[in-house]
């Protein structure tokens, strides 16, 4: 076995052992409060989780001495290595307030993102000059832990919600949780539908017209939406409506087609589980959650962010602000990736301020986090995908 | 200014709203912290006199109320955030990566909606007036806030007895009254507290425990960082601290540095460029699906000159050698305050000279001329007494109305028209352009071939001197120190007051009440000393 086949089975492992630490943090639910920490079933739980962390720390070591360069250089070990982040932010924000209830959101997510970001390619690629750096690893690893601990106080904002709001009645805040929950549904959608459309090699091929010269654009996805002025040259089906002329850049209209397939394919994983459980996805969990601490989980929404904020300051803007002037002679450019860390920088700025001079707890706060998490997601997969700069990896 | 007297003695300033030395919550004031009657007191800036709640009848103290307030504070952050958002929808004008004007390229490159981007001024957001305006408000609501509550809460903190009002102790979160209280569970819960590195102070039986007060100067510590960066950047502006210049230099070619004066000359030795093997083994797989080789290296060999003596106008200055090395991407090369990086590269996309070999009628050859871009040679001797004669030279050529010509003085593309002449032979004239030379004359009897062409890299280098640096890094350090200071430590406290024959315990913290409250809980394990309940109202 090469190197590269060793990391990516590490990786493989501790997918699972993710999977199987949430059913043991599942298992905990219906402890007492108190009984909670001690329970078997939670020591199993973090243990597996550790265990799990340590495996994915060997694939990107592995991984890292296959390639020559830390593997945090393209879209899937960008993500892949968020996950990670994300995973030990949990171990530590576990660590302080043992709430086991966090794990069972917590590992799951990460699962998710790690998911997701397998859909990329996954070879080794090499390193282009602007990358060459030792702030490549500096900056990339700091900014994605700090991101990740900030991710830990989403985590805890959505079980807040999932415990607080009021399903009684139909409100703007049920419906919004409902649309949290469904980009879970989504996302799954994604991983369920590139995977499997990758596993029978599907390829349509077009031919696009860009500024008068002609261009091979492919799909891995059946086209539900061609590429702008574009002509189908392999042999498929097509339904013929084409991508707004408005998207713009490399592959716009495949991107646009495999976000309808999430959409369409979230909403029905989305609607079979709304058939099944009869009522709204959020109000069903609620009652399984009656024995969380709110204010302990209160308190997990702040802490993470009062710890995050100055990782992610420290990787996302000053690692990130040296590196710029050393590769580009200005340490910040407004590049839509620096603007995005400064905008993530600024919101996680104003929910302190509004946490402590505002008096904004409780569910205020919880949508905050969501919130945030959002604009951290959209600084990862928006920006890179869809608005070009000079960081775009993807 | 009033003065208000506390039954404890201590004399407070106006707008105190809790006692700065026993606590006790002095009458009249308590709207100014939202206070009511029962509930727990609001501790955030320890009751202290604030400027901005304190006076608010001139137009200097509203100015101060309004930029002290967090909730204007705050909406500023937000539209600071919202501004740098909207400015990433379309590409700034220095990205947009187009030969289009900017009035033009954003409607058509994007419709209505770049057209109103364009016509609101978005194209140039972050430069706009309006949004460094927004970012100096942030700066001046900053000071204000800082300063409105650093000094009141620097009193109140150094001010603070050991002995507090019944009354403020009763109105702490935490709060517990235990009755019957040994004064061994007494001493056992203070030893437990020391033992956690609170430190311990006495005033007639009542005692306070306090740790890590430093954390509450985190948020004036990082709000000083954050200054020091704003007055940076304003520092940047000047010429003195930072200049930038932009330089193309072709290998073999030495150019003046721009923004030195005329004081340095950079030379291009040669210029490196290097692309990933695709039999490396490594990266095979992802080179499979690129159709251009990946590059892996962008480098100058240069040499820095710097004029000696004065420059005589007219003539060529003298140079000397300061230093020479390798500029790359990520590695610029630094000299007397000034950096080298290594920014563009138009790859072999210059013609440095280009080589013709001329026969005669029965394929003799008369010999052969090199012609280099770069000189102006205009004649050049064959053998039997043949020559040429540079007649016209286009560096890029196109034709336009009035004819051939240049579109610039970079040989891109050049055009060449030579004449050949020799003893018996009147002038034929040729012309080259594409790598390709033909006759403009029927019939010529010599006959003229390409033999080779040589074509060379221009490197683009940015020049900077930025001594506004270390100003931004001083900034962001002490930034750092104050987030984490105020983030990562909680100021705690636990107060004991004893009160006929009963122990009343209080405690407080500004931020992590979950972790006092177990230091707390095991510092009273043991004892009859009941634990603190949380008197705030539930969530
Ligand atoms: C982007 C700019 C800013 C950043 C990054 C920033 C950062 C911070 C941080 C990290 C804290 C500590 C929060 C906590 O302990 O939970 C803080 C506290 C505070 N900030 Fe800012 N701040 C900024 C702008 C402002 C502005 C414009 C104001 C003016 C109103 C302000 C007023 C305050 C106040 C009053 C506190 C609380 C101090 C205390 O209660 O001890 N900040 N700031």
């Amino acid at each position: 076995m090469d190197l590269y086949t060793v990391s990516s089975n590490f990786l493989y492992v501790s997918f699972i052992l993710y999977l199987v630490a949430t059913i043991f943090f599942g298992a905990t639910i219906g402890n007492k409060r108190e009984a909670n920490t001690k329970s078997k079933a939670s020591k199993i739980a973090i243990t597996i989780t550790i265990l799990g962390f340590l495996s994915q720390l060997v694939y990107f070591f592995v991984r890292w001495s296959a390639a020559g360069h830390a593997p945090v250089s393209n879209m899937f070990e960008f993500i892949a290595f968020f996950g990670m982040m994300l995973v030990l932010g949990f171990i530590i924000i576990y660590f302080i307030y043992r709430e086991t209830i966090l794990g069972l959101f917590a590992l799951p997510t990460a699962i998710l993102v790690i998911g997701y970001g397998s859909m990329f390619p996954r070879e080794i690629s090499p390193l282009i000059p602007s990358l060459q750096s030792h702030w490549l690893y500096i900056h990339v690893t700091t900014a994605a832990l700090g991101e990740a601990i900030l991710a830990i106080s989403f985590v805890a904002g959505l079980i807040y919600l999932i415990v607080k709001v009021d399903q009684t009645v139909r409100s703007k805040q049920t419906t919004w949780l409902e649309i949290v929950l469904f980009c879970v549904f989504a996302t799954m959608a994604f991983i369920i539908i590139t995977s499997s459309f990758d596993a029978t090699g599907y390829e349509a091929e077009f031919v696009q017209e860009i500024n008068g010269t002609e261009q091979s654009v492919e799909y891995h996805l059946p086209p539900l939406v061609e590429p702008n002025n574009s002509e189908l040259v392999s042999d498929h089906f097509t339904t013929g409506i084409e991508t707004p002329a408005w998207m713009h850049g490399a592959d716009a209209g495949s991107k646009f087609n495999t976000l309808i397939w999430s959409l369409l394919g979230g909403l029905i994983l989305y609607g079979i589980t709304r058939l099944i459980l009869r009522k709204r996805v959020a109000a069903a969990i609620q009652p399984r959650l009656s024995r969380v601490n709110t204010d302990k989980v209160d308190e997990i929404i702040y802490r993470s962010v009062a710890i995050g904020f100055p990782v992610f300051t420290l990787g996302a803007l000053i690692f990130a602000a040296i590196w710029a002037q050393e590769a580009w002679g200005r340490f910040w450019g407004w590049d839509p990736k620096e603007v995005w860390a400064l905008v993530t920088w600024f919101f996680y700025a104003a929910f302190l301020h509004l946490r402590l001079g505002a008096g904004w707890h409780g569910e205020k706060s919880a949508w905050l986090a969501v919130i945030g998490f959002v604009i951290i997601m959209t600084n990862l997969i928006f920006v890179n995908l869809v608005i070009a700069g000079l960081h775009s990896y993807a | 200014m009033k003065k208000i007297k506390c039954e404890c003695g201590h004399i407070n300033h106006e707008g105190t709203v809790l006692c700065e030395a026993c606590g006790k919550p002095i009458e009249g004031n308590q709207h100014i912290d939202g206070n009511d009657e029962n509930n727990v007191l609001e501790m955030r800036y320890e009751g202290s006199a604030r400027r901005s709640k304190t006076y608010k009848r001139t137009f200097v103290d509203k100015t101060w109320a309004f930029f002290s307030s967090v909730k204007v504070g705050v909406w500023l952050i937000v539209l600071a955030l919202l501004a740098s958002a909207i400015g990433t929808i379309y590409p700034q004008e220095e990205f947009k990566n187009s030969v289009l004007p900017s009035s033009q390229f954003y409607e058509q490159q994007y419709g209505l909606s770049g057209k109103i981007f364009y016509q609101l001024g978005f194209h140039n957001l972050y430069s706009s007036w309006w949004y460094i305006a927004l970012i100096a408000l942030i700066g001046i609501s900053l000071v204000i806030c800082s300063i409105d509550r650093f000094v009141p809460l620097y009193r109140a903190l150094k001010n603070q007895n050991a002995k507090r009002h019944e009354v403020f102790v009763r109105r702490q979160r935490f709060f517990s009254e235990s009755e019957n209280v040994s004064d061994d569970d007494r001493k056992t819960l203070i030893n437990n507290l020391k033992k956690r590195r609170y430190k311990i102070s006495e005033e007639d039986g009542h005692i306070l425990a306090e740790k890590n007060r430093f954390s509450r100067w985190g948020p004036y510590v990082n709000h000083i960082g954050l200054i020091i960066i704003l007055i940076a950047g304003i520092l940047r502006m000047f010429d003195f601290m930072h200049t930038e210049g932009y330089v193309w230099v072709r290998e073999g070619e030495t150019k003046v540095v721009p923004t030195t004066e005329q004081q340095y000359y950079i030379k291009n030795e040669q210029f490196v460029y290097e692309t990933y093997s695709r039999e490396d083994e490594r990266f095979q797989e992802a080179l499979k699906n690129e159709e251009l080789d990946v590059p892996s290296n962008f480098q100058t060999n240069a040499i820095i000159y710097k004029v000696k003596d004065e420059v005589i106008p007219g003539q060529e200055p003298e140079l000397e050698e300061v230093t020479r090395g390798e500029i790359r991407l990520n590695e610029p090369l630094t000299f007397d305050g000034y950096s080298a990086y290594q920014s563009g590269t138009q790859l072999r996309s210059e013609y440095n000279s280009i080589s013709f070999k001329v026969e005669n009628g029965e394929g003799e050859e008369l010999g052969s001329f090199d012609f280099k871009t770069n000189e102006d040679q205009r004649y050049y001797k064959l053998s039997n007494g043949y020559q040429i004669e540079i007649q016209d030279y286009y560096p890029q050529f196109e034709v336009t109305e009035e004819g051939p010509s240049s579109f610039s003085k970079y040989p891109r593309n050049p055009g060449i028209i030579f004449e050949v002449s020799g003893p018996e032979l009147e002038g034929e004239r040729y012309f080259y352009l594409n790598e390709d030379v033909v006759p403009l004359i029927d019939d010529p009897v010599t006959n003229v071939t390409l033999e080779d062409t040589e074509l060379i890299t221009a490197s683009g280098l940015i020049i900077k001197k930025d001594f506004s640096l270390p100003f931004f890094l001083i900034g962001a350090v002490i930034f750092m120190i104050g987030v984490a200071q105020g983030l990562y430590w909680h100021h705690r406290r636990v107060w004991i007051h004893p009160k006929d024959g009963s122990l009343l315990v209080a405690g407080h913290t500004n931020k992590n009440w979950f972790g006092l409250k177990n230091e707390i809980e095991s510092s009273i394990d043991g004892t009859s000393i009941k634990m603190v309940e949380d008197q705030q109202e539930k969530l």
